[in-house]
């Protein structure tokens, strides 16, 4: 958040030139894509090692990369997860979601991925009754299915609408992502493929199909992409008041 | 000269099976909704990932804060030594453990999973004000049971006081507790207040004691029992300066809140926003839950008037309803502000006014809640010494100088 002021106080040539630099980064960033991958597979603990706290997965949106009429990260989220709508939108779960922002002065429309921010100060870990919302050492935010209770406590404590309660029967989950019906849920990081040295579902189907909005990996580790992109690049946390420390940070916002 | 107090089972006649029956359809109506929310999921009720706390918790978070409230007759009597309330205790302990039943009961059946009740029990997050409720909860129950059992065994009477000392400062840590539960969700601009606390307790006051009313009223004129005037009249000048108290503290909560531009948004919302919060709030809860039974209670036309007493207590408790619905319903309507400045909007309803609509299974499982500490409270006086035969004034209150040798009509 220390960048968002400096980030203001730049002159119009300095933005524009920056801009200049954040494309040439992205399209090198492209290019590199594979290798990338390659890279951030080394990241990946063993199976058998515990998580460790000397990562933090996190997340990066361009929001100026992220376009109107797009949903290929909600779509490969809802695939990925075995998430099927039941025609009733105001209880079908939604883990990650498209906001469309309106600026009230100026008319300036911006889009966004909305989902689990990974707080490390996370109301929802904070305020759950039994412990089954909780937080993995290396940031990831999950609900233990099997403890929790269905309160919705979490619901109403978490400031980004992130969770949803399973208010059906279901039918044709996924192994990989169990799901129950009378508990909450909300985005895992894709924790099953994160294990596996991969990335969340949304972030290759952006990086493959999209715009490329999406950059995940760990922002502890200074040689990781994201990392290098949050030194040098303006990024905020909505809701930066309430003091979070969110995992999942926004550019152009 | 002191003058014992008599107390001892109700004698209840048809009318007493037939009411306690009534209650029992409407607890198994609660419970069949329960089934039938269970097997189809949350979806048959109004609640949504929007509204995700519906009626249920309004009948339940009404209910626990009046189960800390209607301890007062009984705080008065042992923490303040006013012996006119004295006789009044032990109905007021007992109706804090089954009001405090019935809320739970209510919260129980509306998790999601009902069923793991022994894991909620079992596992507990320190750093949760709710965990640390389940703890008042039961402690709340232990220790008004206790005072109780003093209260009824004439041996542990001189311990008495000490415990509902104890009682006292446990039912105001409680009251707060439950006001936490929405203090602290500081995300949500319609909670994010200290004044939450507080204001719960003074809430709590009023509603235990509209209750307390229609319950001692109701269990003397069904069984003939009689109940004097002098009782009544001090409870319900009590019950005025509840409900002025309830007054004077929701104008301090939303004038701090109009002051705070944080908060501006939703205030507008429910007070001014024309819609059914607005009318709750003003209709429900100014007019009819506060108001016009203050006006009821002091004019010299009604404030002595039995029948006027319980309209006022029932208008109390109905315009509590309204003002935990507002609280509660209300402050879900109000959509989260994610980025200030910005309009907002999403196919998950970000940036809507969120609507809600309760279900009848999720209504019948929030009347049940009422049914349940009803039952049990009919049963427990019942079966149990814990109404006096008389409520007569000279009995509860006898001459300082009394004229004549004590009278034998406590012994009817
Ligand atoms: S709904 Fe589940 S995860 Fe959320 S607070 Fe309740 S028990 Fe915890």
């Amino acid at each position: 958040m220390s960048k968002q002021p400096e980030e203001n106080t730049l002159a119009a040539p300095e933005r524009a030139r920056r801009r200049f630099l954040t494309q040439v980064a992205a399209v090198t960033g492209a290019a590199l894509a594979p290798g990338m991958v390659l890279f951030e597979v080394s990241q990946a603990r063993a199976l058998d090692q515990p998580v460790s706290g000397k990562v933090r997965w996190g997340m990066l949106v361009d929001t100026t990369k992220c376009t109107r009429g797009c949903d290929l990260c909600v779509k490969a989220c809802d695939k990925e997860n075995g998430i099927h709508s039941h025609g009733r939108p105001e209880t079908d779960s939604q883990w990650i979601r498209k906001i469309r922002l309106r600026d009230l002065h100026t008319g300036y429309v911006q889009f966004l991925p909305m989902l689990c921010q990974h707080c490390k100060y996370a109301p929802c870990v904070d305020v759950c009754p039994v412990g089954a919302s909780f937080r993995r050492a290396d940031g990831i935010v999950l609900v233990n299915r099997h403890i929790c209770i269905g309160c919705r406590y979490c619901m109403m404590a978490c400031p980004y609408k992130a969770r949803s309660f399973v208010s059906e029967p279901l039918h044709d989950q996924v192994p990989w992502s169990p799901r129950g019906m009378g508990t909450v849920e909300a985005c895992t990081f894709c924790v099953h493929r994160v294990d596996r040295g991969h990335k969340p579902a949304c972030v290759d189907a952006c990086a493959a199909d999209g715009p490329g909005a999406l950059v995940f990996g760990d922002m502890k580790d200074p040689g990781s992409k994201i990392a290098k992109m949050l030194a040098k690049e303006q990024s905020s946390e909505v809701r930066a008041d309430l003091k979070l420390d969110t995992g999942v940070r926004y550019h152009g916002i | 000269m002191k003058q014992r107090i008599h107390y001892r089972e109700l004698e209840g006649g048809i009318g007493f099976w037939v009411l306690l029956a009534g209650f029992g359809v409407l607890i198994a109506l609660g419970l069949a909704s329960v089934h039938y929310m269970e097997t189809y999921g949350h979806w048959v009720t109004g609640m949504t990932n929007q509204v995700v706390w519906g009626i249920p918790h309004v009948f339940a978070v009404f209910l626990i804060v009046a189960a800390s409230g209607v301890l007062n007759t009984a705080s008065v009597a042992s923490v303040f030594a006013r012996t006119p309330y004295k006789p009044l205790a032990p109905l007021s302990g007992l109706l804090s453990i089954t009001l405090l039943i019935g809320g739970l009961a209510v919260l129980v059946l509306d998790l999601g999973h009902s069923d793991r009740i022994l894991v909620a029990m079992t596992h507990y997050n320190f750093r949760s004000i709710f965990a640390w409720n389940i703890f008042l909860y039961i402690g709340f129950m232990l220790v008004v049971a206790i005072y109780l059992w003093f209260n009824m065994e004439r041996r542990m009477n001189r311990y008495i006081r000490p415990v509902g000392f104890v009682a006292f400062v446990w039912r105001i840590t409680l009251t707060t507790g439950t006001g936490s539960i929405f203090g602290f969700l500081i995300a949500r601009d319609a909670y994010d207040s200290a004044l939450m606390g507080p204001m719960f307790v003074i809430m709590s006051f009023s509603f235990g004691l509209a209750i307390y009313i229609l319950v001692l009223m109701s269990s003397y004129a069904g069984s003939g029992r009689p109940l004097g005037d002098a009782t009544l009249r001090r409870l319900k000048n009590l019950l005025g300066v509840f409900i002025a108290a309830v007054l004077y503290f929701l104008a301090i909560f939303h004038l701090t809140n109009l002051y705070w531009a944080q908060h501006v948004g939703v205030e507008e919302f429910i007070l001014f926003g024309g819609n059914v919060y607005t009318w709750l709030f003003w209709g429900g809860q100014v007019l009819l839950g506060g108001l016009v039974p203050l006006a009821l209670l002091y004019s010299p036309a009604t404030g002595n008037s039995r029948f006027w007493i319980a309209v006022s207590s029932v208008l109390v408790i109905l315009g509590g309803l309204a003002l935990v619905y507002v609280i509660i319903i209300g402050g879900q309507a109000y959509p989260l502000d994610l980025f200030p400045g910005k309009a907002v909007s999403s196919t998950f309803y970000d940036g809507v006014i969120n609507t809600y609509t309760p279900s009848l299974p999720e209504i019948l499982l929030g009347i049940s809640g009422i049914a349940i500490s009803l039952a049990a409270t009919m049963v427990a006086i019942k079966f149990l010494p814990f109404l006096p035969v008389s409520l007569k004034d000279e009995v509860v209150e006898p001459p300082a100088t009394p004229p004549a040798p004590a009278t034998a009509e406590a012994h009817a």
